[in-house]
């Protein structure tokens, strides 16, 4: 087995571009929480936002990950060479499944548990805090599931601007065509998808128990 | 003494077309004021307009003497119980939970909370030790039912709106819920607003009949009157009952 000799001579490179590929997909995921899910929660409150919000989120999906990468390199403040511009453009990409599921999620909560919270008297906020928010956690954390894979995958093509990660190995590779170095960086970076999948994915599950009346 | 609930030439109409129109309706304290009608009568808009879910076009409704418009609309609502035939229970949360979330916002402490939460489900008839921990997903739905009474009646509010509360559940259930209904209003004397299209549960709970047709009050009276009403609408609308009765 060439590529578990590979590993084995290199673990420290390897552990080290693990180590820069989990940080992007962590730093970026979560960020990407933290301006999605609020931004899903407003879109169910504002039609403009809500028309605005989902565009804006499906033409960034449409855009192939490389070149967003070099569009984002000449942008003054976020772009340049390097892992910040990597993690914006991972944050822009994951951002959609986010925001569409919050919305969903909030959106799909049953109509006449909604009716009976405003007929108690709760507040637009209390309804969202107490019932909707709470509510709509399994769906939301199926768009981070899908949000955190596919950072995974982007994050492999980061390493062509230099943000480092199992991607040097798969450039590094298709240019000197050593497929061991190739399958190096893949293999990792498939196993992480597959154990981020499996993770959130027993997350979700949990989240769901008791939904149903 | 003003009444409970006051309705005066009320007016709601949706996309231009007239759900209610010309709607006055008094309602005294302790009655079970009974909405009966088809579907789409208008019967729901009603209720829905008295705690403000809805707001009239025109005319004005009054609850405890005060114009609805001159209430903050959240403490209207919690002046007010609701029960919906869905029951609605929030399935994330305990049945404990459920009672006492309205108790929780209002800043009620913890141990009165759980105090009110254990009284009110001795008032339903479930073990609260055993029931308390349930979720909505592990009751009957008579025990959702009446849970969904409970909770309406957390805050212990005098008015209490009811819309088709018993009407998803089988016959059987459904009698037993009436008469446990009846005997927690002896007890309790809310005044109740109860929306049904069932003429059996009308003559059965309500003190006062109010028969909708298209947006109107069609009649209005007694079980009694009604039974013995000559009036071409009311005999229509009884006919049913009085073939099962014959048969």
């Amino acid at each position: 087995m060439e590529l578990a000799e590979f590993l084995l001579e290199n673990r420290a490179e390897v552990t080290r571009l693990i180590g820069q590929h989990v940080s992007l997909v962590l730093l970026s995921t979560v960020l990407a929480c933290a301006v999605g899910i609020p931004a899903g929660l407003v879109m169910t409150r504002s039609h403009w936002f809500e028309k605005a919000g989902l565009g804006f989120a499906n033409v960034v999906q449409t855009i192939p990950s490389l070149a967003l990468f070099g569009f984002l390199i000449p942008v003054p403040a976020i772009g340049g060479i390097g892992a910040r511009t990597a993690i914006v453009a991972m944050v822009l990409y994951a951002l959609l499944p986010i925001v569409r599921n919050t919305y969903a999620g909030i959106r799909g909560v049953e109509e006449s548990v909604l009716e009976a919270g405003r007929g108690l008297g709760l507040t637009p906020s209390q309804l969202m805090w107490h019932i909707q928010i709470p509510l709509s956690l399994d769906v939301i954390m199926a768009g981070v599931r899908v949000a955190a894979i596919t950072s995974v995958g982007v994050a492999t093509i980061a390493a062509a601007i230099g943000a480092g990660g199992l991607g040097m190995y798969i450039f590094r590779g298709v240019a000197s065509v050593n497929s061991t170095l190739i399958l190096a960086g893949a293999v990792p970076a498939a196993l992480m998808a597959l154990m981020v999948d499996f993770a959130l994915g027993r997350l979700e599950v949990h989240l769901r128990r008791h939904k149903r009346s | 003494m003003n009444p409970a609930i006051d309705l005066l030439d009320v007016f709601f109409q949706r996309e231009n077309r007239k759900i209610i129109s010309n709607f006055s309706l008094r309602i005294d304290y302790g009655e079970i004021c009974v909405l009966l009608g088809r579907s789409g009568c208008g019967k729901t808009t009603v209720l829905k307009l008295i705690n403000r879910l809805l707001e009239p076009a025109r005319g004005e409704i009054r609850v405890d003497g005060r114009s609805t418009k001159e209430w903050d609309p959240i403490q209207l609502k919690r002046h007010i119980g609701y029960v919906i035939q869905e029951v609605g229970l929030f399935p994330h949360m305990t049945v404990g939970a459920n009672l006492g979330l309205l108790l929780k916002l209002e800043r009620w402490e913890a141990e009165r909370i759980d105090q009110r939460v254990k009284e009110l489900l001795e008032m339903i008839g479930l073990e609260p030790q055993q029931f308390g921990k349930r979720y909505p997903s592990e009751l009957s739905g008579g025990q959702r039912q009446r849970v969904g009474v409970a909770r309406a009646l957390a805050l212990d509010p005098p008015i209490l709106l009811m819309d088709e509360p018993f009407g998803a559940l089988d016959p059987l259930t459904r009698q037993e819920i009436q008469a446990e209904f009846l005997a927690l209003q002896g007890r309790l004397k809310k005044t109740v607003v109860l929306v049904t299209h069932d003429l059996r549960e009308a003559l059965l709970l309500g003190t006062r009949i109010v028969l909708l047709r298209e947006g109107r009050i069609a009649a209005l009276g007694t079980p009694q009157e009604l039974l013995s009403s000559r009036d071409v609408e009311i005999m229509q609308y009884l006919k049913p009952l009085r073939d099962v009765h014959v048969l």
